[in-house]
């Protein structure tokens, strides 16, 4: 979206008259890494889910906490944390 | 304070008063009518008798603001950013050093659309060190998109200050702005000036209605990441607003005019009617060059003294309209750009480019950290600058008064 913005349409001081508004900006094409769950070793304990630093990680129906590659960055936080080690750091362009 | 009130002639009623003020009182004076609501600063030579005088007026109950005491100047400003946005009118000064290590936040100032008055008496940089007048200082924030304008006299520290508020409070612009005032030769120069009504200044500054203060009712958005994809547009949309805050810097003066009976330009003129030779100077020394131009006239030589009140944006316009007609300018710097020379007889030179006819300009630079530039300086100024104009200069770079 702010990409097609023009200089006129924006606020004095590049003001966003709205608070929040990071989640519509697609970071996960910043991502060299992503997080692959293996649901054979999660324990569902939800450490991945506290400590992921931009809230891309979230829980799921079925009670698993899964990445959201619209936002995760692929800090890999999520895997260094799993206490199951149920989470792998795979290059973008493997799989 | 000692005074005597008078009338003012002006018809207006208002019964003013003449009071001896040092350059750096005269700005705190204007500062405390302005009655703004934030101060931050940290003292610094030449600038301390501001700062000093704000916290005196803050602790005996003449004026109702947060004086805020920090670490350095990068605090201070960074201070009055934070209470800008949250709609406070703020205030900070500074000199030299100081605003070298504001520097990064100097340019956010702007960038953020916080309308900070700042007070700069122009000091030299280091090393060696120096604490005395030049203008350096200025020079080396004149692309960080603050609004600029020099000060001549104790008078003007005064009325600039004032209308530094209300030009860069209006929604229109929303810049910060920097008053120049010389270290030394106009900071701590006792001078008389006229201090208005306060009925007056109230009716020429509003308070500040600041559109996008930070409030919890109303969340928003200040200093979002710019990545490259939207960078270029930001500075662009910055540019054009920059630019076109000159209309309200004029109509400021204006209406100052209107209100105070002192009227103020972006380029001020000084007997250039039929000049061939004119003189480009800025700030206080100005005062001493106009001395060297009446006796020059009264000998009947066709010279001229413009200065340069508006620095930035720079007015293009009329300085080009203030130039017409001369056959040499001759521009004075009180500061070196390295490897370049002086930025003002850049910049000058520059801005004539595209003029036909246009003057010879020729540029010498003195009065660095705080050398003195006597009369008899100037008179060389104007000697020296003709010769250059007619047979060239073999020098590196033309000087005054440097051994």
């Amino acid at each position: 979206m702010v990409d097609k913005l023009s200089w006129k349409d924006l606020e004095v001081g590049n003001i966003i008259r709205a608070a929040g508004n990071a989640s519509i900006r697609k970071t996960g094409d910043w991502r060299t890494e992503k997080p692959i769950l293996d649901k054979e070793k999660c324990v569902k304990c939800a450490l991945c889910w506290i400590c992921c630093p931009d809230a891309a990680i979230k829980p799921s129906e079925s009670g698993y906490y899964e990445s959201d590659l619209y936002y995760c960055k692929g800090c890999g936080i999520c895997a260094s944390v799993c206490p199951a080690k149920a989470i792998t750091m795979v290059a973008e362009e493997e799989q | 304070m000692p005074c005597e009130s008078y009338n003012d002639g002006s018809g207006g009623g208002a019964m003013n008063q003449r009071v001896a003020l040092e350059g750096s009182h005269a700005v705190a004076e204007a500062v405390r009518m302005a009655d703004v609501d934030v101060i931050s600063a940290y003292p610094i030579t030449p600038q301390t008798h501001i700062p000093e005088r704000l916290a005196e007026m803050v602790a005996n109950g003449e004026l109702n603001a947060a004086y805020i005491p920090v670490e350095s100047e990068h605090s201070a400003l960074s201070t009055c950013l934070g209470a800008a946005a949250v709609g406070a009118r703020t205030f900070t000064a500074t000199a030299g050093q100081g605003l070298e290590l504001m520097h990064e936040v100097v340019y956010i100032a702007s960038s953020m659309r916080y309308p900070v008055v700042m007070a700069v008496c122009n000091r030299a940089l280091s090393a060696p060190l120096n604490v005395w007048g030049d203008h350096s200082d200025a020079m080396a924030v004149r692309d960080t998109g603050w609004i600029q304008v020099f000060c001549q006299n104790g008078q003007e520290a005064f009325d600039l200050t004032l209308w530094a508020f209300r030009v860069g409070e209006d929604p229109k612009v929303l810049f910060p702005v920097m008053v120049h005032l010389d270290g030394f030769t106009l900071s701590h120069v006792t001078e008389p000036v006229i201090l208005p009504e306060q009925s007056d200044v109230d009716r020429f500054l509003p308070k500040f209605q600041y559109p996008f203060a930070l409030d919890p009712d109303r969340p928003m958005t200040h200093g979002a990441f710019g990545p490259p994809d939207i960078y270029s547009e930001t500075k662009l949309a910055q540019e054009v607003a920059f630019r076109k805050s000159k209309e309200v810097i004029l109509r400021g003066w204006q209406e100052f005019g209107d209100i105070f009976h002192r009227y103020y330009r972006p380029v001020e003129e000084y007997k250039t009617e039929n000049a061939e030779t004119l003189l480009l100077t800025m700030g206080a020394f100005t005062e001493t060059a106009k001395v060297v131009i009446d006796e020059r006239k009264d000998k009947g030589e066709a010279v001229g003294l413009i200065s340069l009140r508006l620095w930035r944006p720079f007015p293009f316009e009329e300085f080009r309209q203030s130039v017409r007609g001369a056959k040499v300018l001759i521009v004075l710097d009180r500061c070196i750009s390295f490897g370049r020379g002086g930025p003002v007889f850049a910049e000058i030179r520059s801005a004539l480019y595209d003029e036909e006819p246009r003057p010879k300009v020729v540029g010498l630079i003195g009065g660095l950290g705080g050398r003195d530039l006597s009369e008899e300086d100037f008179d060389y100024i104007i000697t020296r600058g003709r010769e250059i104009a007619e047979k060239g200069s073999d020098r590196m770079l033309e000087t005054v008064n440097i051994r």
